[in-house]
């Protein structure tokens, strides 16, 4: 097939509309054509192969162009402010833009497939289905525009879609308090990402990401300071720290667990919550050095306190929740380290894993008739082989064992942080990032032997639980398998030898003005610098190299020693665990209170909110209701006035009027006697006065 | 005594206000009718001296004569109406037919 850039285009256009029309399919016909759901996962397969068609035309014939196709959306000729105004929508296809089109499509096809078994049975079976298909419709969008609007709109519309979904089983009180959570939540983040694009199209009277970039590396700052610049970047990046949870808007991600399994692991660990990732990889190119160290400070702190919180979760799903926090904390960290290709990297292989091992506990709690809680599971090993085995695989790539594509992906950002560290001076950073890859070892087998290893804790439920059918284990093999390194590299212990990071997915060079990036982030004047190739200084490389070994040699103990406390806690049980936490009380409890940063919000956002509700509603009550009764009362009084002038001025006017002319008749009337001689009387002493009068003589 | 112009608008005055008069006070319908011939026949008596005493020519003297006509023709007509009172309510009072007020 010959490849042209309308074709891929034409393409891509059809992904992205093909499960809005499974969406509407179903949400007019699903109740009465019964099966109707297998076409929206027919159509869903049908766009996997073509995105994995874009992605080959991609890669193969414009691997080192960007596709970038236009139309007018809304053109104003004489807008007040700018003079004239032209809105454009369209489809960008880079090479990250591509990848993601494969990932969201391969994990919402294997979501859809295994959500047929899953969710059998449910009243709104077909509703659930249209619902998946509007979110991988917005989802696709976000990743496949060229500009900043166009992925608000999109942004905004999964933020909708993770609402119905959170909310799916609305006749529950808790499912439905945690969907208006995260929908809350998600405004406050993307609040200040609407303020950042303001900021940017007012300054550049553009949305489009190219456009922006270019002006910012003609050396056009928004109202001409590095500060503002710094400022939009930041804002924007508020609307990642929403959709991708980060501290502090992580708190609707655990919350949102209430949905289906099989949307937690669509929609909270492998998809939307990266796209927070995908769009401050998107403005990468813009971020001044202080946005880049807000952005890996905040992902390093929020990584470090969803693993301390993972650790003590009872709930299995919750505990995927935290250690997702906890990833997406990672990813965010590498791109403000500037890690951008391991950031993506991760990104990618963290979908897979992760979406594994969710529907893997889906598996699980569908085995256990809705058991989530761990502390009750025990020895399913033998009950669920295969979920075990592909829950095994992806727990070893999040845990960041060798030949596993986590392994690669998390070895690359701790190497970059640790680059970071060395060369900015910023250790707590590295520090963060490594004590998470210890944490996340142990919190992940800690999960493991307590779900699969040991001795059954339920008995009764033990005996009924079966291994899932074959549309619910087929795609935990398709995505365990994922998680193998040969699918990114063929050198399991070097990331940049592979396709993936070698020829797909580069760190694009920043736009920004020298004097507001990191040193390490201006390449170095050489003439091989003429391929843009390098974006880095030479000291940059340099210290990667250095890096690279320790890294991953720290990352390989830090890992094992979490595996091994795991073990040596809840395998073999050397150490009581009871007594442990019994030893460690108020740290134990702090954790497993997540930080009582609920608690904190319920006092102080929420508390307050409503207090400053209490009071305004008094002055409601009291104040504008008085002056709304008061005015009330006036016009009453008012009426009452004018109804007593009506009745006593205005109606006696008309009376008395009546009543004279009726006097006036009655009087004259006696005039008109009817007889003839007294008219004749009143005639002739009429002619004799008129002629005493006016003598016409 | 020489009789002048005076003495005829006396005697025209005189029968006119008896005319009036019997008009006035009359209650027969019949009585009223000669009143008003008393009040023509005033007039003519007006006209004729007018045109004995005046310089008018014979103009006074033929309206008299068409005076006389219309009397007798009112005379006729005014008497069948009286005939229809008459008829009607069994009485020719003049003060009792107020129908019409109603």
């Amino acid at each position: 097939m010959i490849m042209t850039e309308s074709l891929l285009v034409n393409l891509s256009v059809v992904v992205l509309f093909l499960p809005l029309l499974g969406f509407a399919t179903l949400i007019f016909f699903g109740k009465k054509i019964p099966k109707l759901y297998l076409f929206e996962v027919g159509i869903l397969f049908g766009a996997l192969i073509l995105s994995i068609i874009i992605m080959y035309g991609k890669l193969t014939y414009f691997i080192d162009s960007d596709i970038v196709s236009k139309f007018r959306w809304i053109s104003f000729s004489a807008a007040p402010l700018p003079g004239y105004l032209n809105i454009e929508l369209g489809i960008k296809l880079d090479n990250i833009a591509v990848i993601m089109l494969v990932v969201v499509n391969i994990i919402s096809s294997l979501v859809h497939l295994y959500s047929i078994e899953y969710m059998h049975g449910d009243k709104r079976y077909s509703r659930y289905f249209a619902y998946l298909g509007i979110f991988t419709f917005s989802m696709l969008g976000i990743v496949l525009t060229d500009n900043i609007l166009m992925m608000y709109i999109f942004w905004e519309l999964v933020g909708l879609s993770s609402y119905l979904l959170i909310g799916f089983w609305f006749e529950k009180k808790s499912a439905a308090d945690a969907s208006k959570k995260a929908f809350i939540v998600n405004r406050v983040g993307d609040i200040g990402m609407f303020v950042g694009i303001l900021i940017l199209f007012f300054n550049y009277n553009t949305f489009s990401f190219d456009s922006i970039f270019e002006k910012i590396s003609a050396g056009l700052l928004p109202f001409g300071s590095e500060a503002w610049l710094t400022a939009a970047g930041i804002l924007v990046f508020m609307g990642a720290v929403g959709k991708s949870a980060q501290f502090p808007l992580h708190v609707w991600l655990p919350d949102a667990m209430e949905g289906p399994t099989p949307v937690s692991a669509l929609i909270h660990a492998a998809t939307m919550v990266a796209a927070g990732v995908y769009l401050v990889a998107r403005i990468f190119v813009m971020l001044t050095a202080d946005a880049m160290l807000v952005i890996a400070v905040i992902g390093a702190f929020t990584s470090f306190i969803a693993a301390t919180i993972a650790i003590t979760q009872t709930d299995i799903k919750k505990v995927l929740a935290y250690s997702t926090i906890s990833q997406l904390g990672y990813m965010i960290m590498s791109l403000g380290v500037g890690a951008y290709a391991f950031a993506f990297f991760h990104l990618v292989t963290h979908a897979f894993f992760k979406a594994c091992l969710f529907l893997g506990s889906g598996s699980v709690i569908h085995a256990m008739h809705h058991e989530q809680d761990i502390r009750n599971m025990g020895g399913l090993r033998k009950k669920l082989p295969i979920t075990y085995l592909t829950f095994l695989i992806s727990t070893l790539a999040i845990s960041g064992v060798p030949l596993t594509s986590g392994f690669l992906s998390k070895d690359g950002i701790l190497a970059g942080t640790l680059v970071f560290g060395k060369l900015t001076g910023h250790w707590l950073i590295p520090f963060f990032g490594f004590t998470v890859a210890a944490l996340t070892a142990f919190y992940m087998f800690r999960l493991v032997i307590l779900t699969f290893h040991g001795e059954p804790r339920d008995r009764h439920k033990y005996d009924h639980a079966h291994e899932s059918p074959f549309v619910m284990v087929a795609p935990l093999a398709v995505l365990a398998t994922l998680s193998i390194f040969i699918f990114y590299t063929p050198n399991p212990i070097a990331p940049d030898a592979g396709w993936f990071l070698g020829n797909w997915v580069k760190t694009p060079e920043q736009v920004t003005p020298h004097t507001t990036r990191f040193d390490f982030m201006i390449p170095t004047e050489t003439e091989s610098h003429v391929h843009s190739e390098i974006v880095n200084s030479e000291l940059y490389t340099e210290t990667m190299h250095w890096a690279h070994y320790p890294a991953m040699i720290m990352s390989i103990l830090l890992g094992g020693l979490g595996i091994l406390i795991a073990f040596v806690f809840y395998q073999w049980r050397k150490i009581d665990i009871d007594k442990l936490t019994e030893k460690i009380k108020p740290v134990y409890n702090f954790s497993l209170n997540k930080w009582y940063i609920d608690e904190l919000y319920e006092i102080t956002f929420i508390g307050q909110t409503l207090n400053f509700s209490k009071a305004l509603a008094w002055f409601d009550n009291n104040i504008i209701d008085g002056i709304v009764n008061g005015s009330a009362y006036v016009t009453r009084y008012a009426s009452k006035l004018s109804g007593l002038f009506d009745i006593y001025v205005v109606d006696g006017l008309v009376n008395f009027s009546a009543f004279f002319s009726g006097f006036l008749g009655l009087t004259f009337k006696k005039l008109q006697t009817g007889k003839v001689q007294t008219y004749v009387v009143l005639v002739v002493f009429s002619v004799i006065i008129l002629l005493f009068f006016f003598k016409p003589f | 005594m020489h009789v002048g112009l005076t003495h005829f608008l006396i005697v025209s005055a005189i029968l006119f206000t008896l005319g009036i008069y019997g008009i006035v006070t009359r209650k027969n319908a019949v009585m009223v009718l000669m009143g008003i011939e008393l009040i023509l026949n005033a007039a003519n008596i007006n006209f004729v001296a007018f045109a004995r005493y005046g310089n008018f020519g014979l103009g006074g003297q033929v309206i008299a004569l068409f005076i006389i006509i219309l009397a007798a023709a009112e005379a006729a007509i005014a008497l069948a109406i009286v005939l229809n009172i008459y008829k009607t309510f069994s009485n020719v009072n003049v003060d009792e037919i107020d129908k019409l007020k109603e």
